[in-house]
């Protein structure tokens, strides 16, 4: 059920409009000299801290000593069992953890080590958890060079698995973001969206500068909420634009195309869309310019409904009307 | 209170630096800075880092591993952004620290690995509720250089000619990552025109790299034992990046900052009193757009610098000898490289990019959308 509530403006309003926004993408990670065999070594099965001036070993290894800041080179290899200094357990496993099934995090300090380094133990129940327990590390089936080659802990005294070199030094290491947010819009735009639903463009004029802000928002310039509703036209003039050549990450559209700054009639403020119609050389500032919407059935509420913006074949708008707003 | 830089240090920019992390990319630029101030590590009392949008190497507050790379422990350690300009936001937050007389040596760093990601994509990311209508980086820039050429009336071959300088300039600076001596006009506007006026050769490259300085007061400048660069001024003003009747061309925010920064530097005609300037041009089109915010031309005039050449090494007032942005573009350094060479010219230790006599010198940056502004002035006395 939709709940309609009044916003501070006194309209009644609808929730702001929301959706998922996804974003992913695979870094890289430059090792360098210290963790760069410290991931060749976990791909061979093998794991190596190193020694600071205080004669500390460090698992993992630590790039500068934090003291003398000087670059660790001591590298020292490490048993691939140890002893759990604290923990906590986790009954609902999240996407992207080491297990998912419930779970112990744990600091586990490796034998040979004098630090803790954070992981996963598979204890299978809570009970079988303790501070001291002895663990061992559970290899990845496939390893690449990477922190995940340690798949997690289980508990245990030894180990049996043999290290074994295979191939050259790991360099790279490839580490793929997941970032998913819902993304909320503000109560302006919301009512912008939702007249775009219904074919129209929404503007809000600033009670300060007097200055019409398509789509609406909080007045930049004064910091005060615009309030006036103001209907502008789908027509408008063309105040700059760049003809975009180049293919880049991220790209929704095959160039070339051209995106133009347009001073919609009304407005204050350009908004940037596409121009279609016409050779892209034949684009031209203060070229007068209107919406071509698409199928009203297809309509939601989107600045999408309008596919791009076409010359309207009037004269061009002078110079003076709009150097204002470049 | 008086600051002064005792040292600068950069490193070899690169559209790859896979030979080291992160953490290794600053050290190369720290140790480099500690060397040329001829400071101990016991001698630093703070460490300002800075760095721009995290999305570009998805590493979400990097601060917090690499405190440790970067001598932080047991010291203060603050982590400044302000988009691209941040790197010289960084190198003033250090000097505001000495000047406020909180520290007595404070280390700067900037950096950015770009070839971790693709600050492109990480640029063009849609919301909802938005139109798929976006150009990239050079297509935010290049509607607002149509508008200046259109003001301003200036030849069609003016950014052509920046962009001809600072590679050749870059050519004699060897930590610069393009370096192209035999670069002409007529082979950068042969060049693929990317975002129409914007051409390849008038944009900057994608680069690794990261810059550091340290910065110190009136009585670790008067110990060093080599020349420092004392900072006469500073000046951070930002603006929104959208709102209506803002001018993309000639910012109130770039323009006001520079007027508090001459004022404060005692500064009445800048193009007579400054020696040479360092400033942030990522497309060649912002030399002259940039030279007329700062107050070195009247409004539609910059150009005319560039076209008669006194921007040049050996001009009235040489602009980025170093090569600039244009040559080198570690998102988060360009900033503090701007602030870092400024200094170098003053401190006589420029090398082959040298500008006879310098004395005076600016360092300028800017970020977001023509948002954030930050600038300093260095002299050698």
């Amino acid at each position: 059920m939709r709940r309609l509530r009044t916003c501070f403006t006194g309209r009644v309003t609808a929730p702001p409009l929301s959706a998922p926004l996804n974003i992913s993408f695979d870094y890289t990670r430059s090792l360098g000299p210290v963790l760069g065999p410290f991931m060749t070594g976990l791909r061979d099965r093998r794991v190596l801290g190193n020694r600071t001036a205080d004669g500390r070993v460090h698992v993992p290894p630590l790039e500068y000593d934090p003291a003398t800041h000087a670059p660790v080179t001591d590298l020292v290899e490490v048993r691939p069992t140890g002893t759990v200094t604290s923990w906590t357990w986790t009954d609902r496993p999240l996407d992207g953890q080491p297990l998912d099934r419930p779970f112990g995090w744990a600091l586990i300090r490796l034998d040979g080590a004098d630090t803790a380094l954070l992981h996963a133990v598979d204890a299978g129940a809570r009970e079988r958890m303790h501070t001291g327990m002895r663990v061992r590390i559970r290899w990845a089936s496939e390893r690449t060079g990477h922190i995940r080659d340690i798949a997690c802990f289980e508990p245990g005294a030894d180990s049996a698995d043999r290290a074994e070199a295979a191939g050259e030094p790991v360099t790279i290491m490839t580490t793929p973001i997941r970032l998913s947010y819902t993304h909320t819009t503000s109560e302006d735009e919301s009512r912008y969206l939702r007249a775009l639903a219904e074919g129209r463009l929404l503007g809000q004029r600033c009670p300060v500068c007097r200055k019409v802000y398509v789509p609406p928002r909080v007045c930049p310039a004064d910091g005060v909420p615009t309030e006036e509703e103001v209907t502008v036209r789908d027509h408008g003039t063309v105040t700059t634009f760049c003809v975009v050549n180049v293919p880049f990450a991220g790209q929704r559209l095959d160039p070339p195309y051209v995106v133009a700054q347009i001073l919609l009639d009304g407005a204050d403020i350009p908004i940037p869309h596409l121009i279609l119609g016409l050779p892209a050389d034949r684009v031209r500032m203060g070229m007068r310019v209107a919406a071509v919407w698409r199928d009203p059935a297809s309509w939601t509420t989107s600045p999408e409904n309008i596919e791009h913006f076409r010359p309207t074949g009037e004269p061009d708008s002078p110079y003076e009307s709009y150097q204002e707003h470049l | 209170m008086l600051a002064a830089v005792l040292g600068t240090g950069q490193t070899q920019h690169r559209t790859r630096r896979t030979d080291v992390s992160m953490a290794g990319l600053c050290r190369e630029a720290i140790d480099r800075a500690l060397i040329d101030a001829g400071v101990e590590w016991p001698q630093i009392d703070a460490v300002v880092v800075g760095k721009a949008p995290d999305l570009f190497e998805g590493v979400m507050m990097p601060e917090l591993f690499l405190a440790s790379s970067l001598g932080a422990v047991g010291r203060p350690l603050l982590r400044v952004h302000t988009a691209g300009s941040v790197g010289g936001a960084t190198a003033n937050v250090a000097a505001t620290l000495v000047r406020a007389g909180v520290h007595r040596r404070v280390l700067a760093v900037a950096f950015e690995k770009q070839s971790e990601s693709n600050a492109m994509w990480a640029l063009s990311i849609q919301p909802p509720f938005t139109a798929p209508i976006g150009a990239g980086a050079g297509g935010y820039f290049a509607p607002h250089i149509r508008s200046y050429i259109r003001r301003s009336h200036a030849p069609g071959h003016i950014g052509a000619l920046v962009a001809v300088k600072d590679r050749r300039n870059g050519a004699l600076n060897p930590y610069a990552h393009l370096r192209q001596p035999e670069i002409t006009l007529e082979s950068v506007q042969a060049s693929a025109m990317l975002w129409d006026p914007v051409r390849y050769d008038e944009t900057c490259p994608s680069s690794d790299g990261a810059c550091a300085m340290v910065i110190g007061d009136q009585a670790a400048a008067e110990a060093s034992g080599r020349p420092v660069a004392w900072i006469r001024a500073t000046a951070m003003r930002t603006e929104p990046t959208f709102f209506a009747g803002k001018d993309h061309v000639n910012p109130r925010a770039g323009f006001e900052a520079a007027q508090a920064l001459w004022q404060a530097a005692g500064i009445s005609d800048p193009l007579e009193e400054i020696d040479v300037a360092e400033i942030y041009v990522p497309f060649s089109w912002f030399e002259p757009m940039w030279l007329e915010n700062l107050g070195f031309a009247e409004a539609g005039h910059g150009w005319k610098l560039v076209e008669a050449g006194e921007t040049r090494i050996g001009g009235r007032l040489p602009v980025n000898p170093s090569g600039g942005v244009l040559c080198s573009n570690p998102i988060g350094a360009s900033g503090m490289l701007r602030f870092a060479e400024a200094a170098m010219q003053v401190m006589g230790r420029a090398g082959e990019h040298q500008v006879e006599g310098a004395r005076v010198a600016l360092g300028h940056a800017y970020g977001g959308g023509s948002q954030f502004f930050q600038m300093w002035v260095v002299s050698s006395s």
